[in-house]
């Protein structure tokens, strides 16, 4: 195996590792607010879950670009990577979603926790307190927008 | 030791047990209702005591009330060493009443408070044995000399200060020694104005400076001597003393009515804590909702035997406390 294709790999990988670490720390922080408000209040199931769930996104962003990426690459489809700068570009390119979609599950995490305590204390505020944790999600799709752009006009 | 983001959990759920809480307008209305067991209904209504408290009297629900907040403070896994500082003045009670039990050779359970480990039983047994030891480490310097003082001298009021300012210091201490801002604010709070009520106390019966100095405990908010030597001076020193040391609403207060500076006190605390409804992690807004049920309680309290002794409604309502939410 070329280097090349050593590091488009690598790109693949942390792309989907880091956004599902961010992920995953961002949806437990959330789930244990949601189970706190939902021992006391089981009504308000559905609003915190759709808070807890929010910061899982940056997950899903990693993984499409992981399967961008491996279907160019000769993994799923394409043609395999023999340079290394090319190798290097996919790396590059993957580095967006990976390293924003890791601090930004983190910060949407913390939202979601103070959104589901504006839920526990005022369940009719739930469209406002909906919209702080979908601003961090901002950033998060802007940096999936440049990683599939970037992947997709890499020249080969 | 638990870290913040332990109480992730525990904070969201006390979120939504904040929005049970009494509310200023709650207050409001006990005030106006006719009598105690009005009131009681009101409270009843809204969740308050449980089926052991049925049928008996007022003070059975409250005490209902508050084993249920410290039960669910362990149910929610919380350090209870960060409530040292809400325990001490029982447990020092407990003491202090212990020791003129056995002098005396009273008996007086009602006297004492309830207490995991420094309940009646366990005190006198403590102090019968003089097994000193077994009391918390704060706690055992002040034990054999305020026993000696009741004991030997049969002086009470030295019992109480010797026993009252060892408490003030540990409170002082474990407020100083906390991780936590609430409990630092809290227990400055609680030794000043605890400091300020002796200083008064002292000056309407015209302590002497001794007196003055070994009652009251130093404080952070203020020069404790030289709150001892204007209470010696007069009330009027006292007034102009605290007006100069950031406490001319205390001042203000103790001007209208003793009850209105009891107000105030807790007023301020309520104030000081409020800032942790906003926190989302950490072990503060669990120690403010149990400082919060200790005042909507208290002032439960105020208002079953404000109304079971006819007090005009201005009367109760001057005595009843901010509350939390």
């Amino acid at each position: 195996m070329s280097m090349g294709m050593v590091l488009a790999l690598m790109g693949a990988v942390l792309s989907t590792a880091l956004a599902g670490m961010g992920s995953a720390w961002g949806v437990g922080v959330a789930g244990r607010a949601a189970a706190g408000v939902v021992s006391e209040d089981p009504n308000q199931f559905a609003k915190v879950l759709i808070l807890q769930l929010l910061p899982g996104t940056q997950g899903i962003y990693g993984l499409l670009v992981t399967f961008i990426t491996l279907s160019q690459i000769g993994i799923l489809g394409g043609a395999q990577v023999a340079d290394t700068n090319t190798g290097l570009m996919y790396l590059l390119a993957c580095l967006p979603i990976a390293i924003v979609g890791l601090f930004s599950a983190y910060h949407q995490g913390m939202v979601s926790v103070a959104s589901i305590g504006i839920v526990a204390k005022k369940p009719d505020q739930f469209g406002k307190a909906m919209l702080f944790p979908a601003m961090v999600e901002t950033y998060a799709i802007l940096a999936l927008l440049i990683s599939i752009l970037s992947i997709t006009n890499i020249p080969r | 030791m638990a870290s913040d983001w332990d109480y992730i959990y525990a904070v969201a759920r006390i979120r939504v047990l904040e929005t049970r809480l009494l509310s200023d307008t709650d207050v409001s209305t006990m005030a106006g209702l006719k009598d105690a067991a009005a009131v009681v209904a009101y409270l009843k209504d809204k969740g308050w005591g449980d089926a052991s408290t049925q049928g008996k009297d007022p003070e059975a629900m409250l005490a209902a009330e508050e084993r249920k907040t410290w039960a669910l403070m362990k149910e929610l896994g919380v350090d209870f060493s960060v409530f040292d500082v809400l325990s001490f003045p029982n447990i020092y009670h407990n003491l202090k009443t212990g020791i003129k039990e056995i002098c005396t050779s009273g008996n007086h359970p009602e006297a004492f408070y309830a207490d995991d480990k420094y309940d009646r039983d366990e005190m006198l047994r403590i102090l019968r044995d003089k097994d000193y030891a077994a009391l918390p480490e704060h706690m055992r310097a002040c034990a054999a000399p305020a026993y000696e003082a009741m004991l030997t001298g049969r002086d009470g009021q030295l019992c109480d200060v010797i026993v009252d300012r060892a408490c003030l210091e540990a409170i002082e201490a474990a407020g100083q020694k906390s991780r936590y801002k609430v409990i630092r604010d809290y227990a400055e709070s609680q030794v000043a104005v605890t400091d300020i009520k002796i200083a008064v106390r002292g000056a309407k019966t015209k302590k002497s400076l001794d007196f003055l100095m070994k009652a009251i405990a130093p404080c952070r908010a203020f020069d404790g001597r030289g709150l001892a030597q204007a209470a010696f001076q007069g009330e009027d020193t006292l007034m102009d003393y605290l007006t100069a040391s950031g406490f001319a609403e205390a001042a203000e207060a103790l001007k209208k009515s003793y009850s209105a500076f009891e107000r105030w006190c807790d007023d301020r605390m309520i104030r000081s804590i409020k800032p942790q409804k906003y926190e989302i992690m950490s072990v503060g807004p669990l120690a403010a909702y149990v400082l919060a049920r200790l005042n909507e309680i208290k002032t439960a309290r105020i208002i079953i035997t404000g109304k079971a002794n006819h007090l005009p409604e201005n009367e109760i309502r001057e005595r009843t406390r901010e509350m939390y939410v």
